[in-house]
């Protein structure tokens, strides 16, 4: 759990407080903290004025709008076809064997999440993840361990 | 023999060109004069659907509404399609320019990009470019401004209303129609929609004339298209390629030697089986497509693709209306039990139909494009699916 504290009257100043604020200011809080707490719903609901629940709505429909737990680093492996086809079980299960976590689990540290994910558009250098925002392609096994070493070094 | 024409490659979208100049030339010219441009070239929309694009601009432009947008959908979804991000990457610039040459047409002061979550990395770039890019057109005399939006994960945002409905704070769940965007859009204001792609084209319409780009592709499929290649090929990548080629033409070029289907315009598109290759033409004649071109060779089993689309509906499905939320899930639940022999194989004609009346009784284009796939996947690799 964090305390999303100022942040989300910081937020509604930048991004205002209409409805249509409502998408930019909850993706402000999930690039901060990686994940939807009730609590930061609550208060999203409050400035803007508008129901939890309506929050809660539009937040739930979306994949990268987390409302459980996630980790420093949402890793999201690309499931669809092409990706699939070119090695996407490796790749997953290098990392389920560095992280000691499976699909839609995260570290005991918080640090790091798994999850699968539907086409990110990489397939023509599939197979390829997405860790946060940053897109990596052309994977194999050892160059998901690189990646993941450097990132618990962070 | 069809009446094609030959593989040729084109470097239109890529082109580079002096924004300034051919937005100064647009400046010039009145909102009929542009629309008019753009429907004799006969552009259509690149998204997927095909709507001609100066039609487009002439029904939001014919809105009395003062308020109006021009919204550019970069919210690349469709499995195997990934050109937009790459338009995006190198020419963001004319992505900018059709946005504002639409504009002009149509009479709208604000545009909004809603770029798909999963290309957030790019918008540090893209944001730069922009703010240089408002500076261009202030000094030509447009009054114009675009902002960007950023979805978060949604393939349905893809479809226009459901679009509208991200921007303004909501679900992305699509609207029902009519009205039509054009006179009923985002913030219910008259909006054009158009792709990443459509803009540049429109943008590079402008520059070159309508005849030169009306000499390119066939009657019904005007110009060329930049396709996202993948799959069993050894060139996967962004081709832009004068449109009115065969499956075949296209499988010479880009083939392993070994391809056994292509499916033409991602999962919502459609399964060409190698026996249609040299009948089928790509385009509005034939099989149309976004961009998703992707390759599948005699090693791979097209249950297993089957089975991949069916469980991304099944996933990207809104929920909104029961066709479409319980058509995904009984259909992949049903090809499951076939392959598993606890359902006879005459099941799938049942499933087929199922898929049909999702055609008929889905909302929108995602509930009603899932048969595309099924059926030409179904009917022509059946033996796959059961055994």
């Amino acid at each position: 759990m964090y305390q999303v504290g100022n942040l989300v009257k910081e937020l509604s100043d930048k991004h205002g407080r209409e409805r249509a604020s409502l998408m930019p200011i909850l993706q402000g809080i999930v690039e901060r903290h990686n994940y939807l707490t009730d609590e930061a719903m609550v208060e999203v609901a409050k400035e803007l004025d508008i129901s939890a629940a309506e929050v809660y709505g539009t937040a739930s429909f979306y994949t990268f709008l987390d409302t459980s737990v996630r980790g420093k680093y949402v890793i999201r492996v690309c499931k669809t076809i092409t990706c699939s086809m070119k090695g996407k079980n490796d790749i997953l299960h290098i990392l389920e064997d560095m992280l000691k976590i499976k699909v839609g689990e995260t570290t005991s540290d918080r640090q790091f999440s798994l999850l699968e994910t539907n086409c990110i558009g990489w397939c023509h250098k599939a197979p390829a993840i997405l860790i946060n925002e940053m897109p990596y392609t052309e994977l194999t096994p050892e160059k998901v361990v690189e990646i993941i070493k450097d990132y618990m070094k962070k | 023999m069809t009446n094609n024409k030959e593989l040729t490659k084109v470097d239109l979208i890529f082109e580079k060109v002096e924004a300034k100049q051919v937005l100064k030339k647009a400046f010039e010219m009145t909102s009929e004069e542009i629309i008019r441009q753009v429907l004799e070239s006969g552009l259509k929309g690149r998204g997927g659907a095909g709507f001609p694009t100066g039609l487009k601009w002439k029904y939001t432009a014919a809105e009395k509404d003062p308020e109006k947008y021009i919204v550019c959908n970069a919210d690349e979804g469709e499995p195997g399609t990934f050109k937009d991000r790459e338009i995006l990457d190198r020419v963001a610039y004319k992505v900018y320019g059709g946005m504002v040459i639409a504009a002009s047409a149509i009479g709208a002061k604000k545009g909004i990009v809603y770029l798909r979550g999963e290309y957030r990395f790019l918008l540090p770039k893209l944001l730069l470019e922009l703010e240089q890019f408002h500076k261009m057109i202030k000094e030509i005399g447009y009054d114009f401004r675009i902002n960007y939006c950023l979805g978060s994960g949604a393939y349905i945002c893809g479809e226009e209303s459901a679009l509208f409905e991200s921007i303004q704070g909501e679900r992305g769940e699509p609207r029902n129609k009519p009205p039509y965007p054009t006179s009923s859009g985002v913030f219910f204001k008259p909006t054009s929609i158009n792709n990443v792609e459509t803009l540049v084209t429109a943008m590079m319409i402008v520059h070159h004339g309508p005849e030169t780009y009306n000499r390119l592709g066939t009657k019904d499929s005007r110009g060329s298209k930049v396709f996202s290649v993948s799959g069993d090929t050894p060139t996967p990548g962004i081709f832009e390629l004068e449109l009115g080629m065969t499956v075949q033409q296209f499988v010479n070029e880009f083939g392993d030697g070994d391809t056994k289907a292509v499916q033409v315009g991602g999962a919502s598109g459609f399964c060409v089986p190698r026996k249609k290759f040299a009948s089928t033409i790509i385009g509005f004649e034939g099989v149309p497509t976004g961009g998703s071109m992707k390759l599948f060779n005699s090693s791979r089993s097209m249950y297993n693709v089957l089975h991949n689309y069916l469980e991304f509906f099944e996933e990207e499905s809104c929920g909104q209306c029961t066709p479409c939320r319980v058509g995904c899930q009984q259909l992949l639940k049903g090809v499951e039990k076939v392959k598993k022999g606890e359902m006879k194989s005459t099941y799938l004609n049942e499933l087929i139909k199922l898929a049909d009346t999702m055609k008929i009784a889905s909302k929108c284009g995602l509930g009603q494009s899932v048969g595309n796939a099924f059926r030409s996947i179904v009917e022509n690799f059946r033996e796959e699916i059961i055994y």
